[in-house]
């Protein structure tokens, strides 16, 4: 199982300081704060993208890669990339290189975004959003997987004898989750081509999270993929700790009281129990991530939400210590032991490539 | 006899409030229009004072906290609806909007409807046809022909026999028909797959 960060790249005021991060601070330390969940041990790190204030990434496959460079075993990772508005060709493009350049430690979540206004802003319709997102990975998955496309939709202009450059690594194209809080369509996108599905799970209640993961095992196993405890499922969360729990809501109640999202709406009490953020000691946060299993099953990947909201980047860092240091471990061990054997592990690069090289093996064989 | 669901919404204040007096006799009064026509109906109250925060809680972010859940459960499996608000700034009361604001799209559509409002003066009485029918009408529900009105007067004397009673038992004789002939609620899933992959592809 993999443990890891997501961003959804805010940029916001500290409400307890009224100081504001520039642009330039604040993509400066996600860079610091990506190096540092490597060194902490955790295993992977997701950016959002966002074409709107008061978000950074725009560009996410630009930082990922040069966090790449900085980082040796750190899987990179995105929470969108926005299948309805980015033409497929150049996520197909993009993501390759960047494959490339971090030697396979790339994977990506697909989602259609947060806001309304981003469509048209790409010459795109937001009541067009499902559909998009269905003609759009068809044709990035026949790029990824063909070396010559020929090619004809809806939304885009026709492709006659295409090749998408650089072809992804070693053939292996980058795995891709789908990501969605309540979409059931997206949730058998998924399970049709057999991909991963990633829940949002933050600021939703987990009965979301697990009628869309449920859905999706049945799905994955109707489609063919294996049988249902065998789907690829990641869940996001959200989670802030210190040493002693009261601490930990003392500060960081102003944080949620004031954060875009959920701010100034139902306590932090209400919301605690509502949906699955969790407040308070270590421990606290290694038992409620360990309840996740109980309503979804054994998973893949658990990503948290460590970085919104305004907190300055030391309380982040000291956040990730505590995440890396006291709480990953022990999930990883209590997962582990509770997983069966015939549940697969989080899809890497090198587990796929050896993958897809047994296949050949046997192909061979068969013929020979 | 069959058996039927009436969630009765009252968007009162105060306690005891008018308008709660209003929906329990209109409740108790399309009970027993119902119970003449065969059908034993199940009533439900939701008052929408105890639901205010969550209200607005789901307004803000977005989903439902159990309480308010339950009740848009209920709303949603409801054979029919009486519901009641005061009259604020010459319309409905904001909570009373807001309760429908924050329901799934589609909740209301084919329900029978029983439009009733309370106020200080009969001057108001005209809200339940410029204010009300038009928001279930945009909602698709299927408000009965009587809307009733109660003012500050209609609590006096000559409420057990007045024309207050003869307005509620038309009303609720009509709400009675409409779930006497109709079949029984059924609930769509929002989480339900509608259509498999290959035809979202055909639908392309």
């Amino acid at each position: 199982m993999q443990f890891g960060i997501f961003s959804v790249s805010d940029i916001t005021t500290d409400p307890t300081t009224g100081k504001t991060p520039t642009e330039a601070q604040r993509i400066k330390d996600i860079v610091t704060i990506a190096k540092h969940a490597e060194q902490v041990g955790l295993d992977v790190f997701a950016l959002g993208e966002h074409h709107n204030e008061p978000f950074f990434s725009s560009s996410p496959t630009t930082t990922l890669a040069y966090i790449a460079a900085q980082t040796r075993t750190l899987q990179l990772s995105t929470a969108t990339t926005l299948i309805t508005t980015n033409d497929p060709v150049k996520i197909a493009e993009d993501f390759a290189m960047l494959q490339h350049l971090a030697d396979g430690r790339v994977d990506l979540m697909l989602g259609r975004g947060n806001t309304g206004p981003v469509y048209p802003w790409f010459g795109k319709d937001i009541r067009a959003g499902i559909p998009l997102a269905i003609e759009n990975y068809g044709l990035l998955h026949k790029l990824w997987h063909e070396h010559v496309v020929d090619w004809e939709g809806k939304f885009r202009t026709p492709l006659q004898s295409f090749t998408s450059t650089p072809r992804p690594l070693d053939d292996v194209p980058p795995f891709v989750w789908h990501g969605s809080i309540r979409s059931p369509q997206i949730a058998e996108q998924a399970a049709y081509y057999g991909d991963g599905f990633f829940a949002n799970h933050i600021f939703w209640p987990a009965s979301h999270t697990q009628r869309m993961v449920g859905l999706y095992r049945e799905r994955f196993e109707h489609y063919g993929h294996g049988s249902a405890d065998q789907a690829i499922v990641g869940l996001g969360g959200q989670v802030f700790m210190r040493k002693n729990s009261q601490d930990a809501v003392n500060e960081f109640r102003p944080y949620f009281d004031n954060a875009p999202v959920y701010g100034h709406g139902p306590s932090l009490e209400d919301f605690s129990r509502e949906t699955p953020l969790t407040v308070g000691s270590p421990q606290q946060v290694i038992d409620r991530t360990l309840s996740f299993r109980d309503y979804v099953g054994d998973y893949q990947r658990q990503l948290f939400l460590m970085d919104h909201a305004g907190q300055p980047l030391k309380t982040v860092l000291e956040q990730l210590d505590l995440l890396g240091e006291q709480v990953v471990p022990v999930l990883r061990k209590e997962f582990a032991g509770l997983k069966p054997a015939h549940v697969p592990d989080a899809p890497t690069h090198a587990a796929r490539l050896a993958a897809k090289l047994a296949e050949n093996d046997k192909k061979d064989e068969v013929q020979a | 006899m069959k058996q039927r669901n009436l969630v009765v919404i009252s968007a009162g204040l105060s306690q005891p409030s008018s308008t709660r007096l209003l929906a329990d006799q209109l409740s108790a009064a399309v009970g027993a229009a119902a119970g003449k026509l065969g059908v034993t109906l199940d009533v439900e109250v939701v008052e929408l004072r105890d639901l205010a925060h969550e209200i607005t809680d789901h307004m803000l972010t977005g989903f439902a906290p159990a309480a308010l859940r339950k009740a848009q459960d209920s709303v949603a499996a409801a054979d029919a609806l009486v519901v009641v608000t005061p009259v604020f700034s010459a319309s409905y009361s904001g909570l009373f909007k807001s309760f429908f604001d924050v329901l799934e799209q589609d909740t209301l559509a084919d329900k029978p409807i029983l439009l009733a409002a309370t106020a200080g003066t009969a001057r108001h009485s005209l809200v339940l046809e410029h204010a009300l029918r038009p928001l279930f009408a945009y909602l698709r529900a299927v408000p009965v022909p009587t809307a009733v009105f109660a003012a500050s007067d209609d609590w006096g004397a000559n409420s057990v026999e007045g024309p207050l009673r003869g307005r509620v038992d038309r009303a609720a004789a009509e709400l009675a028909h409409e779930i006497e002939r109709r079949e029984p609620a059924t609930v769509t899933d929002p989480f339900a797959l509608t259509e498999s992959f290959e035809d979202m592809l055909k639908g392309l």
